[in-house]
């Protein structure tokens, strides 16, 4: 039946993303959130992130752009970012996050500008991932919800 | 802007008889305020938001030249991040403990960095328990114990529609 496909494919798309270390127990913690009464929260949470974080990745932008670098500011922007990412499951974009301010406590300009490209990277391809597999949500089925028996 | 979601078509009928108990997050973050709502909702609870110190000491009726209301407000749980620009969650902490009308609500304090000089601080100042971020469903399902029942005086079989 094509809805067994379909829920199959749900199932194995979002393993991959486990698997390919995209997605960390975070993400299962905001399933665990979504019931009949908030059916669609995961993507909810997930494109209210990106939508929010698009000014912070704006705001990082800007001040990598600057002759004299403000690592503190800068730190406070990826606190922010890093928050949010942390809080949807996005486990690489997390990662990235954590070198970023790495760099920026150590002061090294270089080393923040070339982990920034990476995280805008993972952000993007994260995004990507994440929009294909709700859609195949979706398509199983409104009855269909992204959480799975334990 | 302080926003209060009332979990009004819960089917629960536990709490038909005693009103839900009240919890006010305050974070400064978008995400981990939605999170904390759904977190706390999910745990029974009827869940109100501040993005900061300063919104949610309004709403308390605790700000600078506010005069204090008590006679409609029940918190019953403050639910603060550490990291917050204008006020961190200690400052406020503090100030809630000084007040001599909400001195008594448990309040927790969360950070996403776990700092032991910082933990110190906040127990010292008072906190109910400080927790890592991101929060979780047990963290959420634990604090419930900490929540106490609302101290003022009403009729118990009211149900609480905000």
């Amino acid at each position: 039946m094509e809805r067994t496909r379909l829920r199959r494919q749900v199932a194995l798309t979002r393993q991959s993303l486990f698997d390919q270390g995209f997605l960390d127990e975070q993400f299962i913690q905001l399933e665990d959130l979504q019931d009949d009464a908030n059916p669609n929260f995961v993507e909810e949470v997930v494109t209210l992130y990106y939508r929010d974080s698009a000014r912070l990745i704006t705001n990082i932008e800007k001040a990598l752009e600057k002759n004299s670098l403000d690592f503190n500011k800068l730190d406070g922007f990826m606190h922010q970012f890093k928050g949010s990412s942390s809080s949807i499951g996005a486990k690489k974009v997390k990662a990235e996050c954590t070198l970023f301010r790495e760099y920026c406590r150590a002061g090294n300009g270089e080393g923040c500008t070339r982990t920034f490209q990476q995280i805008k990277k993972e952000y993007a391809t994260l995004k990507r991932k994440l929009e294909a597999y709700f859609q195949v949500v979706r398509q199983a089925g409104p009855a269909e919800t992204a959480c799975w028996p334990k | 802007m302080a926003n209060t979601s009332s979990f009004s078509s819960s089917p629960s009928t536990k709490f038909s008889f005693d009103e839900k108990p009240h919890v006010l997050a305050v974070d400064d973050n978008l995400i981990d305020r939605k999170v904390i709502e759904r977190l706390f909702i999910n745990s029974t609870c009827k869940v109100t938001t501040a993005e900061n110190g300063k919104r949610a000491l309004e709403y308390l009726g605790l700000a600078d030249g506010q005069h204090p209301n008590h006679n409609d407000l029940k918190v019953n749980l403050i639910i603060t991040d550490y990291s917050m620009p204008g006020m961190t969650g200690y400052e406020l902490l503090k100030r809630i403990k000084e007040s001599p009308t909400m001195k008594e609500i448990p309040v927790v304090v969360v950070s996403s960095e776990n700092i032991p000089t910082r933990i110190n601080q906040c127990m010292q100042g008072g906190a109910q328990e400080f927790l890592l971020k991101p929060l979780q469903l047990s963290d959420a399902t634990k604090l419930r114990c900490h929540i106490k029942k609302p101290l003022q005086g009403g009729f118990a079989g009211e149900d609480d529609h905000a």
